[in-house]
């Protein structure tokens, strides 16, 4: 007994000598990483959580609490806008269900217990089920126009729909850019660098402003739909080097023993190399979807109604200006709930990926 | 299955119809455009650029620019704020990457749990909203000139930005300190919240990034070079100058490039709070003007030439430096 205590005593010992007094300097930087944190984290949790405002009856009690205590009475004040934009409020019911519907279908996907072709059916299933409930107009549920959508819903359907049709151009540019015919390689190649050498922000202003001017006359699109649109081209040609990396993983005999079965070429790359090629590349995937779920943020900046958007707008009022560092520091967890787990599960799918080669 | 000659044929007769299609498109496109164009009264082209321009812009790093230059000189301002912000998000953001990269790797368990969360704390959350935290930090909690935090003698940190003292181009060289006049500070340095917000937050969003690169970069050179050169006799500073760092950088610097050119196009992110860079000014020309096509088309030029010459590098240096025989 007293030998099993002491093995675990010694055990204990090893590990801390070696992760934080292995030398001189590993123990000069352990007291320094202490005594900082010591310095900042307590103060900072009074700030976040004892001092904090949380009723949101009286925005005035937050300006008393500035600069020793948090202001979340904005956010508690506040929520219903962030989540569903200027929705009606007695429709909250729809929106809410929608992003449950989403995050249950991501979900699905992520775990993999269901099969691929019920897996397709499920997802359309799910974006009809979405559509009726965003638009209504059916079933007794009064229409609700795309220009009251917004708040974290609005992010997620930018995401997701944007990502959703970005994915079969983007096959088809990978493909393109693979292809025998010169002019095809060519528009291919010219497509994906024009887009991926500017930023985003001007794929966005060439949408909004510039778009519309291109239309016949007396034709609009709507301003969420022109944004939608800048998404998925802009997504697609990040998604397409992605592609590209994983059909040029596949050795080239797999493409030459199926032209020597007579395999037609849509046959081949149906059937023989897209299915190779879009499992290898499904870890990045994933994470070229991370940093797309992030760039949705962007439309911001030409006014659409999303997540931060909402934030922006709220910290507008008079009642809540001037909470900008809570505002934003609410944003940041509710970008970070969505990413973060993403970002594990691709790293999760990595290591099994490596494991198997 | 066709023969060859009838394989070359299809494809020339797809390909004759793809140019047919995208002929018509185009055609399609700059008609409406024509249209629409002539019902606004804009004329299109790019004579715009050497009207007055008429609105002023808050800060010009290297040009002197008011209200009655040109549309040119007002882009000249933006791309060369771009330039200016974005180099010195480079340079910070390599040193501190380069740093945090270390300290992934560093034996010490504290450290290099810290240096990991950071890294995940700050690839996980958008740039945008990074940018707005920093600039409601400065501009919300941090005092006013007249109370400015003084943590180094010269240095002044405000809601109005940051001031610290300026080398004067005198003999002998003297500094110029900045001091508090009215409701501001005059002399010195001045750096506008907007330029500290972004150069903060791009700082500190790319060295998440080049953190990763850098540890990928050291794990990719094989544990056993560095036993082989510590067992040959070498200092440990000798292994790592001489045997890590050269295998190291062969893998470090393709990816570090691409990060260069994201946080080029990311400072993009300007026009979000307010930092006159190049689209921030495009965009007000825009709406000054209408010249919508022509604005969009100066920015992506702009971009696309600086993504271009430095692809164009990327490829000298692979060729350069790539191993000699290995084909990847």
């Amino acid at each position: 007994m007293t030998g099993a205590v002491n093995s675990a005593i010694k055990q204990a010992a090893t590990i801390l000598r070696v992760r934080f007094f292995s030398s001189w300097s590993s123990v000069l930087v352990t007291f320094a990483i202490l005594l900082i944190a010591w310095k900042i984290v307590p103060p900072f949790i009074d700030w976040a959580f004892f001092n904090a405002v949380w009723s949101p009856e009286n925005p005035n009690l937050c300006r008393v609490a500035i600069g020793h205590g948090a202001c979340w009475a904005f956010v508690l004040d506040k929520y219903r806008f962030m989540l569903f934009g200027t929705f009606p409020v007695d429709q909250h019911w729809r929106p809410a269900l929608a992003i449950a519907i989403l995050l249950g279908l991501y979900a699905l996907s992520a775990v993999g217990v269901v099969r691929r072709s019920s897996l397709t059916a499920l997802w359309l299933a799910g974006f009809a089920a979405i559509a009726v409930l965003m638009w209504g107009g059916v079933f007794g549920l009064p229409y609700v126009e795309n220009q009251r959508w917004g708040g974290l819903t609005l992010t997620l359907l930018l995401s997701t729909f944007g990502i959703v049709f970005a994915f079969p151009l983007s096959i088809l540019l990978a493909l393109g850019r693979r292809s025998q015919m010169p002019l095809v390689r060519w528009l291919t190649v010219a497509y994906i660098e024009l887009i991926r050498g500017v930023p985003l922000i001007s794929v966005l202003f060439m949408a909004s402003v510039m778009l519309p001017l291109f239309l016949p006359a007396g034709v609009s699109i709507d301003k969420l739909l022109r944004a939608q649109l800048a998404l998925i081209l802009f997504a697609a040609a990040y998604l397409a080097e992605v592609i590209r990396g994983g059909l040029q993983a596949i050795p080239r005999q797999q493409e030459e023993a199926a032209q020597a079965l007579g395999h037609s070429y849509w046959q081949r790359t149906r059937f023989i190399i897209l299915p190779q090629a879009l499992h290898i590349a499904i870890p990045p995937l994933v994470n070229t979807f991370i940093g797309f779920f992030k760039d949705t943020s962007l439309v911001v900046i030409i006014g659409l109604l999303d997540f931060l958007t909402t934030i922006k707008v709220a910290l507008a009022e008079p009642a809540w200006n001037g909470f900008g560092v809570e505002a934003y520091l609410f944003a940041a967890l509710g970008y970070f709930a969505f990413c973060f787990p993403m970002s594990r599960y691709s790293q999760a799918l990595e290591r099994r990926t490596a494991r198997k080669t | 299955m066709g023969s060859l000659k009838s394989i070359r044929l299809r494809s020339i007769v797809y390909q004759a119809f793809l140019a047919a299609a995208l002929v018509l498109a185009a055609w399609y496109l700059i008609a409406n455009a024509v249209e629409n164009l002539g019902q606004r009264r804009i004329a299109s082209g790019f004579a715009f650029l050497a009207r007055e321009s008429g609105f002023e812009i808050g800060e010009s790093t290297f040009l002197s620019y008011n209200a009655a230059d040109t549309y040119l000189r007002a882009i000249a301002v933006g791309f060369l704020n771009t330039f200016w912000v974005a180099a010195l998000a480079i340079v910070f953001s390599t040193l501190l990457g380069t740093l945090i990269g270390l300290a992934r790797l560093s034996p010490n368990w504290l450290l290099a749990k810290l240096a990991a969360v950071y890294v995940e704390v700050i690839r996980n959350l958008p740039l945008v909203v990074q940018l707005f935290f920093w600039y409601a930090v400065i501009t919300e909690r941090l005092p006013a000139p007249a109370e400015a935090l003084n943590p180094l003698p010269g240095v002044f940190l405000s809601n109005r930005g940051f001031a610290f003292p300026s080398l004067v181009a005198a003999t002998p060289l003297a500094l110029d300190y900045p001091v508090l006049e009215g409701f501001n500070f005059s002399g010195g340095a001045l750096l506008s919240p907007e330029f500290v917000a972004l150069f903060f937050g791009l700082t500190l969003y790319t060295a998440a990034f080049i953190a990763e690169i850098v540890r990928a970069g050291i794990l990719a050179v094989a544990r056993g070079q560095f036993e082989a050169a510590s067992s040959l006799g070498h200092s440990q500073w000798q292994v790592r100058r001489f045997i890590i760092l050269p295998q190291a950088l062969r893998v470090i610097v393709p990816p570090l490039t691409s990060q260069y050119l994201n946080t080029i196009k990311n400072s993009s992110l300007a026009v979000a709070i307010g930092y006159p860079d190049l689209v921030s000014i495009a965009n007000t020309i825009i709406n000054q003007t209408g010249q919508a096509i022509e604005g969009i088309a100066i920015i992506m030029l702009v971009y696309l030439t600086i993504s271009l010459a430095i692809a164009g590098f990327m490829n000298w240096y692979n060729r350069r430096f790539a191993l000699k025989g290995a084909e990847l």
